[in-house]
């Protein structure tokens, strides 16, 4: 039993990490943030590294690596709160490899992989799609439905309205579609639902190490009554709380990346668990960043609400927590059946 | 990343699981208290030590069977899994044997280790005092030397099982004119001496785990001091870091089995359908996941690279936490029963409280996590 990352995945982990400190600096997020668009720039930067296509099989153009790697790109585009379309390309892609046939695999892979496509991913309920992430900027939006129907279609095929949601780190859209609009995707939808999951839930786990990155940096620095107010047991044991958050958050995720590629039949346990825990925990860690900073984290500048933001937006993305315990309850409840407990 | 198990731990988990089905330990006596229990649990550790299961841990020059960590978290995960219960000398070979083997000479490895395996002597810790309990380096109990002995007074509590006790791992005051650290000698003291009074503490479930000791005068030969005069600040820190070790993954089973009963029994009343109670039962899920998980990764943590992470205080934290958070919820679904004396939710309702006390407050936990993982400023306290 090893959790560890391999060397390769160690060095994609350290090369995000460092391009990402270089091209996506808070005061560039904020930018793009103010202005509502993403980084065309950065965006062409990582598609021509191949990061949209890291998952992707290498007959349609992707790198052919595995979930995990793809869990550590999102983790760090997590972290550095990139401000481009990375989450919902993969996302897209994500469905259309797991649920599309041979062809639309071939006609939106190759876009998708290289960058050159936008895409994105929603939940259709009623013949609309809220706030779907990326849904603004894509060429292809894949839509999944409750009883697990999917389709994917252009942004001609249905009435896209750009939607502002609290977090202008990305396009929002509000996607309209007529019943019998695009096209159906009708292989594994569950599985590519559940993989989006996990990828999401990773992203979740970049967001929180930020944030507690930041709320250390911070209390150890701010001086309040002569000393440091992570000194204060009430500081400091907030902060043990929010690592205690996060690493329930990395656990369960890099099990689900995990069962994604290695254990296919635990993997909608594991994806749901994933998502649980970092919705949950996101909220928590990054609404305790805020507190912990003080007057300061309730500030525009201090940079810590789009971190809050994010972990809203994502905790909500594909079914939040509450949605999640509920389907995982019925997991188990089929499990106890499946095999009573002496 | 790899979360699947190597052939040779599989093939040790089946031949553990295979020997736990085939000898199963009597019956838990029905009654004759806590003597006839600890009788039962004594009786048990004989036959694990004469299966050779009674340590595997431990090295085999020392009668052990010298597996690897991992191997060794598998057996605490079976003997969990197989509801067995715990040997009656744990705190002796998961304790003290341990600390024998770092600190103690060759003539204490070859006097104690072997008894302390079968269980003919079993082992107590003398650590904490009314006066000294997180804070353990401020504790009074004195030992002076006397010509070739130690002569101790002083008061201990928190003490399981001294009542069967041969032997108590004693840390006493030698030196008063040092920092307080400094000052500490770690003994083995005899517990069968007049000086020596043990008086049970009950406890909120109303049974006595745990006693106090009053120690007058107590008598304990040079030759059983362990690790050096003064030195025992360090000594009892390898005791300690072997208490939140094994232990861990035999109670994380048992806390996965209470859910598990939770989880049936909720499903015969139909409350998996309510929607409240499956998203409680759900958390619950998700926190039992994690703590196995962190749990595993702390472990293959130290087998790479020599050295824990911060998930061993994580996990000791996560889990007395959801064992009481669990055992409240046992209340909501299973209403009278959980609440009847004498019934083991009960028990376990009220014995979950001490979860978040023994063995580190969640308080302290807190305090290592923030100091020592997080790199936060420590606040200045009165010494």
């Amino acid at each position: 039993m090893d959790f560890g990352l391999t060397d390769d995945q160690r060095e994609i982990q350290r090369t995000a990490r460092e391009l990402l400190a270089e091209r996506a600096k808070p005061e560039r997020v904020r930018e793009h943030a103010e202005e509502s668009r993403f980084d065309a720039v950065l965006w062409r930067e990582l598609s021509e590294l191949g990061w949209p296509g890291i998952a992707v099989a290498e007959e349609h153009g992707g790198q052919g690596l595995g979930r995990i790697e793809l869990s550590i790109l999102c983790e760090e585009l997590g972290r550095a709160l990139a401000p481009v379309p990375f989450l919902p390309t993969v996302l897209a892609g994500t469905l259309i490899e797991a649920a599309g046939s041979a062809e639309q695999r071939k006609r939106w892979l190759p876009g998708l992989a290289s960058g050159e496509t936008v895409g994105a991913l929603g939940i259709l309920r009623g013949g609309t799609a809220e706030l779907v992430i990326g849904g603004a900027d894509a060429q292809v939006i894949v839509l999944v439905e409750e009883d697990g129907a999917a389709r994917a279609l252009t942004p001609a095929q249905a009435e896209v309205s750009r939607v502002a949601s609290i977090d202008p780190t990305r396009s929002t859209a509000q996607v309209d579609v007529a019943p019998d609009a695009g096209e159906a995707l009708t292989g594994e939808v569950a599985t590519g639902v559940d993989r989006a999951l996990v990828a999401v839930s990773s992203e979740l786990v970049g967001v929180c190490d930020r944030a507690l990155e930041m709320t250390v940096a911070y209390v150890k620095e701010r001086r309040q009554f002569g000393v440091p107010v992570g000194s204060y047991q009430a500081v400091s044991h907030r902060c043990a709380q929010m690592l205690l958050e996060t690493e329930k958050a990395r656990s369960t995720a890099a099990f689900a990346a995990w069962t994604a590629d290695a254990d296919p039949e635990r993997l909608a346990e594991a994806a749901t668990m994933a998502k649980a825990a970092a919705s949950d925990g996101a909220r928590e860690v990054t609404a305790s960043a805020i507190q912990a900073h003080g007057g300061i984290g309730f500030t525009w500048e201090a940079d810590v609400h789009w971190l809050y933001k994010r972990a809203q937006l994502d905790a909500a993305l594909l079914g939040g927590a509450t949605q999640q315990r509920a389907r995982l309850a019925g997991i188990l409840a089929a499990q106890t059946r499946a095999s009573p407990v002496a | 990343m790899d979360l699947t198990f190597s052939e040779q731990e599989t093939a040790f988990r089946d031949e553990l699981r295979g020997w736990l089905a085939a000898n199963p330990p009597d019956p838990r006596p029905a009654d004759g208290g806590e003597e006839a229990e600890f009788a039962w649990r004594r009786d048990w550790q004989r036959r694990l030590y004469d299966a050779g299961w009674a340590a595997p841990a431990w090295p085999t020059e020392y009668g052990g069977r010298g597996v690897t960590p991992t191997e060794s978290a598998i057996y605490f995960e079976e003997i969990g899994r197989a509801r067995v219960p715990f040997a009656a000398n744990t705190l002796g070979v998961l304790l003290g044997g341990p600390t024998l083997m770092v600190w103690g000479t060759d003539e204490q490895k070859e006097r104690y280790l072997p008894p302390i395996l079968s269980g003919e002597e079993i082992w107590c810790q003398g650590f904490s005092e009314p006066d000294a309990g997180s804070d353990l380096a401020s504790l009074k109990t004195r030992a002076t030397k006397r010509g070739e002995e130690w002569v101790v007074s002083g008061q201990k509590v928190w003490t399981s099982g001294a009542q069967y006790s041969k032997w108590c791992m004693l840390v006493a005051r030698t030196d008063s004119d040092v920092a307080k650290h400094k000052g500490l000698t770690y003994f083995l003291m005899d517990m069968e001496q007049d000086a020596v009074q043990v008086r049970p503490l009950r406890q909120i479930t109303g049974e006595a785990e745990f006693n106090e000791l009053f120690i007058e005068e107590a008598v304990i030969p040079d030759a059983n001091v362990v690790g050096g005069v003064g030195n025992g600040w360090k000594v009892a820190l390898t005791t300690l870091m072997n208490e939140r070790a094994g232990l861990g993954f035999a109670l994380q089973i048992r806390l996965r089995q209470l859910l598990d009963d939770l989880i049936a029994a909720a499903g015969e009343r139909g409350l998996l359908e309510d929607p409240l109670c499956a998203d409680a039962l759900a958390e619950m899920h998700v926190r039992c996941e994690s703590i196995r998980l962190l749990a595993w990764k702390g472990l293959t943590d130290v087998e790479r690279y020599g050295q824990p992470g911060p998930e061993g205080s994580l996990v000791k934290w996560l889990w007395s936490d959801t064992n009481q958070r669990l055992t409240q919820l046992a209340g909501d679904i299973l209403g009278a029963q959980a609440l009847t004396a004498g019934t083991s939710w009960s028990y376990e309702l009220l014995r979950a409280r001490g979860n978040t006390i023994e063995g580190g407050t969640t308080e302290v936990l807190k305090n290592i996590i923030a100091e020592r993982v997080l790199g936060l400023p420590r606040l200045k306290v009165a010494s």
